[in-house]
């Protein structure tokens, strides 16, 4: 296969219609349709509201993403789709749309893993990727710890979250806070004028006894749940509630887990390398928190700009193109969108 | 002009291509797999078998037509993504047509009740007289359906034929198709062509044939979902002290 394949990646695993366009390690469009503002008043994505929306932004959004690339699908080397994980009936919009390119198109399909593709997004930005490395991927839908060896082969899972993702734990305390929806930015921004070290909230999983088991996992419930007793007691006393301090005090908690644990995954695995990926990667404590704690160490910490570490078209785009280059078998028409997929395999075997 | 007829507005994962010429149809192919979680992964497969078993490729391709359902939301979008990225793909036109017209269309002549499995105990339905539609499409449990097309149809049937209160459709209709009548077939109390479960592809493309010979401007695939999502917003937040 060629060195600077030009591949065309298709997003729907949640609330964002993505495609993206990208030649070898570049990116040449990123189209992008969402439907978060008909989620904010149900307070988190209601995935057939999501499956619908995809439906009607597919081809605009394709349209777009074509004309911003400048070039046709007759031209492309090959398709590539999220085929999982996800929320199963957004899956399939994408899916089945990929597949019509595709076939009429006459072109390779590759079903690809989700969190894969937020590994591979970075080398658009910061070019090959060093393995071995660790990925942290954290965003509403998710919160994991991988272990890349080789991104064209598959990645070992080292942690997840035991309940909530990390970006749920943003929308559901933006949410008791009254601050809108989705929570991240708008605590990000609300922590700006708080105190990070007001309120000692707790830090999930971190406790000796739960490293044990737990080291890599994430927990984020209690925490939601400490934050609400916080700010209820306050209101029964009939006192203020210091909404920039609380922001700020619970931020630092989820960030300070998030970032000890992922130093320690690469130290104890031998690795100079973090990625960051996902939507609360655009976490701005996050990305200073995560340098500084690097740094330390000598490790490396790589994150994309905000809009390509939440979901989009071109991160699928990058492990699409990556695959190519490496030679990698094509996936067949009767791919499934596998709402549960794991990372035994980057794409679904041909 | 060889057009391309899809369906996965019921169980069915319908693949069809039909010879559109000046003055009538021919049927090329039909490939079906019947499976209700299986459209993501068959519909595609059995577009590339239909094109390969009749010796064409998808650049032969003069228009597409889609079952727009109704039907189950997630195996209905399937189809109509399908059709409209093949669309766009190969910048031909895509027209949608009501899956149950086309079943209804099918079912030939006298007064005929479609009637397909919307889950939930219920049946989207339509009915036909000779071909054409004259009520719906609707979504209602089975038992419900005969006091609807009371409202609906029977105004026009002659006095005395009205059958009071019951779910049977006997009187209204001569006879029923479509998987939903087939399941509820005791409720309707009419004979149900059991072979008529699915929308057929020639007959998709038969009520859009002349959409496909004048080339009317391309069409926005948009399903006829006849249900909102089922969505609750949040009540208020609860107290987590005790
Ligand atoms: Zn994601």
């Amino acid at each position: 296969m060629r060195d600077e394949p030009l591949v065309l990646g298709i997003e729907t695993s949640c609330d964002e219609t993505g495609v993206g366009i990208v030649r070898g390690h570049t990116l040449l469009a990123d189209a992008l349709a969402s439907s978060v503002d008909q989620h904010a008043r149900f307070g988190g994505v209601v995935p057939e509201v999501a499956s619908r929306a995809h439906l009607e932004a597919l081809v605009p959004t394709m349209q777009r993403a074509l004309d911003e690339a400048g070039v046709t699908l007759a031209d492309v080397d090959a398709i590539a789709v999220t085929s999982g994980p996800g929320l199963a009936g957004a899956l399939l919009v994408g899916v089945a749309a990929a597949k019509g390119y595709a076939l009429a198109a006459e072109k390779p399909i590759y079903g690809v893993n989700h969190l894969a593709a937020h590994v591979a997004v970075d080398t658009l930005e910061h070019g090959p990727l060093p393995e071995p490395a660790v990925a942290m991927l954290v965003s509403g839908g998710h919160s994991s710890l991988l272990l890349v060896d080789d991104l064209t082969a598959g990645a070992t899972p080292l942690g997840a979250t035991i309940d909530d993702a990390a970006g749920e734990a943003f929308d559901k305390v933006a949410r008791l806070l009254g601050l809108g929806f989705p929570g991240g930015p708008i605590i990000d921004r609300s922590a700006r004028d708080g105190d990070p070290a007001s309120i000692a909230f707790p830090r999930g999983l971190t406790a000796p006894k739960d490293l044990a088991a737990h080291r890599f996992d994430f927990s984020f419930s209690g925490l939601k749940t400490a934050v609400a007793r916080w700010v209820e007691s306050r209101e029964r006393a009939g006192e203020p509630v210091p909404v920039a301090d609380v922001s700020a005090s619970f931020q630092e908690a989820v960030c300070d887990v998030l970032t000890a644990k992922a130093i320690d995954a690469c130290r104890s695995h031998g690795v100079d390398t973090l990625v960051i990926g996902g939507g609360v990667a655009a976490n701005s404590r996050l990305r200073v928190l995560a340098e500084e704690r690097a740094a330390r160490h000598g490790i490396a910490v790589r994150v994309p700009r905000p809009q390509l570490c939440t979901d989009n078209g071109a991160m699928v785009a990058a492990l699409g193109a990556h695959l190519v280059a490496a030679g990698v078998a094509p996936s067949r028409l009767d791919l499934p969108a596998d709402s549960a997929m794991g990372l035994t395999a980057v794409s679904v075997p041909g | 002009m060889l057009v391309l007829a899809l369906d996965t507005a019921t169980p069915a994962s319908t693949a069809a291509l039909v010879e559109v010429t000046a003055d009538g149809l021919a049927g090329v192919v039909e490939r079906r797999t019947v499976d209700p979680r299986a459209h993501g992964e068959k519909l595609a497969p059995e577009i590339a078998a239909a094109l390969a078993e009749a010796g064409f490729r998808p650049r032969d391709l003069a228009a597409i037509v889609a079952g727009v359902g109704p039907g189950p939301f997630t195996g209905l979008r399937v189809g109509l993504a399908t059709a409209a990225s093949m669309g766009q793909a190969l910048g031909i036109p895509t027209y949608g047509v009501c899956s149950l017209d086309a079943l209804g269309r099918a079912a030939g002549p006298g007064r005929v009740l479609i009637a397909t499995d919307a889950r939930r105990r219920e049946v989207y339905f339509a009915t036909y007289a000779d071909g054409e539609r004259l009520t719906g499409p609707e979504v209602a449990k089975p038992a419900d359906v005969a006091g609807l097309l009371q409202g609906a149809v029977g105004a026009s049937l002659p006095a005395g034929v009205l059958v009071p209160g019951g779910a049977s459709v006997a009187g209204l209709v001569d006879r029923a198709a479509g998987e939903g009548a087939l399941k509820y077939g005791d409720v309707f109390g009419v004979p149900v062509e059991e072979h008529l479960l699915h929308p057929p592809g020639a007959a998709l493309v038969a009520i859009a044939a002349d959409r496909v010979r004048e080339g009317v401007p391309s069409e926005v695939l948009t399903p006829l979902y006849l249900r909102r999502p089922d969505a609750v917003e949040p009540a208020a937040r609860k107290p987590v002290l005790t």
